[in-house]
């Protein structure tokens, strides 16, 4: 059976839950290779051994230095040269969709972003389904040309613990020039919210221009629900709530159990991020607002008396 | 300094869009216009262009259909200087890999020193483009910025990430890509819109680039969309108005009969 590689995705070398989902989904096309770039501790070889890794190649991080994301693509070229994987795989994220972009031209491969299900066809070949124009589509695909590299989107498969052999593999690698053309030349980290991070979140409560800039109405229903908070782009282009928790076309795009719209409209680029949710409730005063065209209960009234109303209940109920 | 701005035409996404029987996009039989992304691309070439204050050229460049053209013109309304217009039949179809290499010719043959891209289309909306040109063009990429500043021949960058804001920094030549958040573009003036009449636009077909027509559309594609469905439409939810907190009351039921209390 053929490797297929996952890029690992991980912060300051801790895991995170899309390389689990990852390594669910290259099991069902050939065998977990996860290619870790950075310092391999202990307990992330242990993660990545308990979804089903059973090699893990892994990459000194000086031979890839501040140089942003041209070397990554560089060594992941590299590895589809000498294992000749079925497939790589990525996260879908703004670092991934580029190490993804750069491997495609330079392996001569078809590549596809934002995928939300990777399924093995009957040759073995793996068929994508994707969201597109604003979730109004389902479109599934295949690479038919080079190694399928596929940029898969968080929530794509729900992580499931096999043991795999996890046999560590150092792999050294060559820097070429042209990667080192872009360089880092500052990094300041963002606090953590202490929240569900926005894209793999159960539970999205968003809030947009009708919270008139006030947003503990939503951050309070959002931590009794246990949830991320999301902000619409009138929000954000306020100055309300940070760029980062935009959902939307130039945002994130969210698909939790559970997304709550709070004095939010529902303009197209807004439903672009967040179509694709499995329940969609909505709160606004305008009982002509288009958000309500796409929910499965919706509230007429102001949120500023209804979200902490129901703060109170969930957190009565949840004692 | 010559700066070429990569624009696309689009279908209107308050239109309706969709797909023709070959499962392409259908951009032939639905309004078009540019990419509002886009604009935000040929704002920051401007911004350069306005600041370095020298002959810098700005060069809007795109690759689409005859109506594609439009695109070129509100750019140049906007301010570019001039336009090239890559048009052939054989292009139809093509994906981002062969989108990327038109564009990589095209850029090549104009001649460059920055490469300004938009954050992604607003309708294929992959964002990989700009990566695959600087790949294909063998210079540094400095993507997603939401800031930007060129100095003589650095250019650098703030970009946002989820958990860090970085600073880039690279040496021209370079392709950049902006975001939204590098700040409103402007709407073309009376003048910009007269002044634009004037402004020289140059077709090219892919003979002129030198690319060969079996290395671009549908049938060279590198991916096969195997089936793309219309999502059924939301069914319409129950609507309750909220009279002194019942609203409230009714909404925690709903949430506790979907189990998330
Ligand atoms: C290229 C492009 C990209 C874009 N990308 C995005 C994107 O990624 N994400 C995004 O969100 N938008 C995006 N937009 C903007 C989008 O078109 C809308 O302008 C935006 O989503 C509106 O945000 P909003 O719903 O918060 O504000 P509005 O449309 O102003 O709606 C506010 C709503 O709040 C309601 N309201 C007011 N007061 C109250 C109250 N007290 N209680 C309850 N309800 C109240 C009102 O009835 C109204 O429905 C983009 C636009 C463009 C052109
Ligand atoms: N056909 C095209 N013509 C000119 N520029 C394009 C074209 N397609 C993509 N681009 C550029 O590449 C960026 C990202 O596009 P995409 O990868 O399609 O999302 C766009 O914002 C444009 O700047």
């Amino acid at each position: 059976m053929s490797e297929v590689l996952v890029l690992v995705d991980h912060v300051g070398g801790t895991v995170r839950k899309t390389t689990n989902e990852m390594l669910t989904i290259a099991r069902r096309l050939g065998e977990p290779a996860a290619v870790f770039i950075g310092q391999l501790s202990d307990e992330a070889a242990a993660a990545l051994k308990s979804y089903g890794a059973e090699k893990i190649y892994v990459v000194d991080p000086v031979a890839v230095g501040p140089y942003l994301v041209t070397p990554k693509a560089e060594v992941l070229a590299q590895l589809v040269g000498s294992a000749s994987p079925a497939a790589v795989l990525l996260s879908s994220s703004a670092e991934g969709k580029e190490i993804a972009a750069r491997l495609a031209v330079k392996t001569d491969s078809g590549i596809i972003t934002d995928a939300v299900d990777v399924e093995s066809s009957e040759d073995g070949t793996p068929v994508t389904t994707q969201s597109v124009f604003a979730g109004g589509f389902t479109v599934k695909a295949k690479v038919t040309r080079g190694t399928p590299v596929i940029a898969v989107k968080p929530n794509s498969a729900a992580p499931e613990a096999v043991d795999g052999a996890g046999t560590v593999e150092n792999v050294s690698v060559t820097i070429s020039d042209a990667a080192k053309g872009a360089q880092m030349t500052g990094v300041e980290p963002k606090k953590a919210s202490g929240r569900p991070e926005l894209t793999e979140a159960a539970i999205v409560v968003s809030g947009g221009r009708g919270t008139g800039g006030n947003f503990e109405p939503v951050e309070q229903l959002a931590d009794a629900l246990g949830a991320a908070v999301g902000a619409s782009r009138a929000a954000v282009d306020s100055g309300w709530y940070p760029h980062t928790f935009q959902v939307g076309q130039t945002g994130k795009v969210v698909s939790p159990q559970l997304y709550m719209a709070n004095g939010i409209s529902g303009a197209i680029q807004h439903r672009a991020g967040m179509q694709t949710s499995k329940t969609i409730v909505a709160v606004n005063k305008d009982e002509e607002a288009p958000i309500f065209e796409l929910v499965d209960f919706g509230v007429v009234g102001d949120l500023h008396t209804v979200l902490p109303a129901v703060t109170e209940e969930v957190t009565k109920r949840k004692g | 300094m010559n700066i070429v701005v990569c624009v696309k035409y689009v279908p209107d996404a308050t239109g309706d869009r969709r797909f023709e029987a070959d499962n392409t996009v259908d951009r032939v039989g639905v309004d078009g216009l540019l990419s509002e992304l886009d604009e935000y691309a040929v704002e920051q070439a401007l911004q350069v262009k306005e600041k370095a204050g020298d002959d810098t050229e700005v060069t809007v460049l795109t690759v689409g259909p005859e109506k594609a053209a439009d695109a070129i013109r509100k750019a140049l309304q906007m301010g570019a200087d001039k336009g090239v217009h890559v048009v052939d039949d054989a292009v139809e179809g093509s994906d981002a890999l062969a989108t990327s290499l038109v564009l990589a010719s095209a850029v090549q043959r104009t001649g460059f020193d920055l490469v300004v891209c938009g954050m992604a289309s607003t309708d294929g909306g992959m964002g990989v483009v700009p990566a695959m040109l600087s790949e294909r063009l063998g210079v540094p990429g400095t993507t997603l910025a939401s800031a930007i500043e060129v100095d003589g021949g650095t250019v650098k960058i703030r970009r946002d990430g989820d958990t860090a804001t970085v600073t880039v920094e690279g040496r021209l030549p370079l392709v950049l890509s902006v975001t939204d958040q590098t700040g409103e573009a402007r709407y073309p003036s009376f003048k910009g819109i007269m002044a634009a009449k004037k402004k020289p636009v140059e077709t090219w077909s892919l003979a002129d680039l030198g690319v060969d027509a079996a290395q671009v559309g549908l049938d060279a594609a590198y991916t096969s969309v195997l089936s793309a469905e219309a999502r059924p439409p939301r069914t319409a939810g129950e609507i309750v108005k909220d009279e002194d907190g019942s609203g409230a009351q009714a909404l925690v039921e709903f949430l506790a009969s979907k189990k998330f209390v």
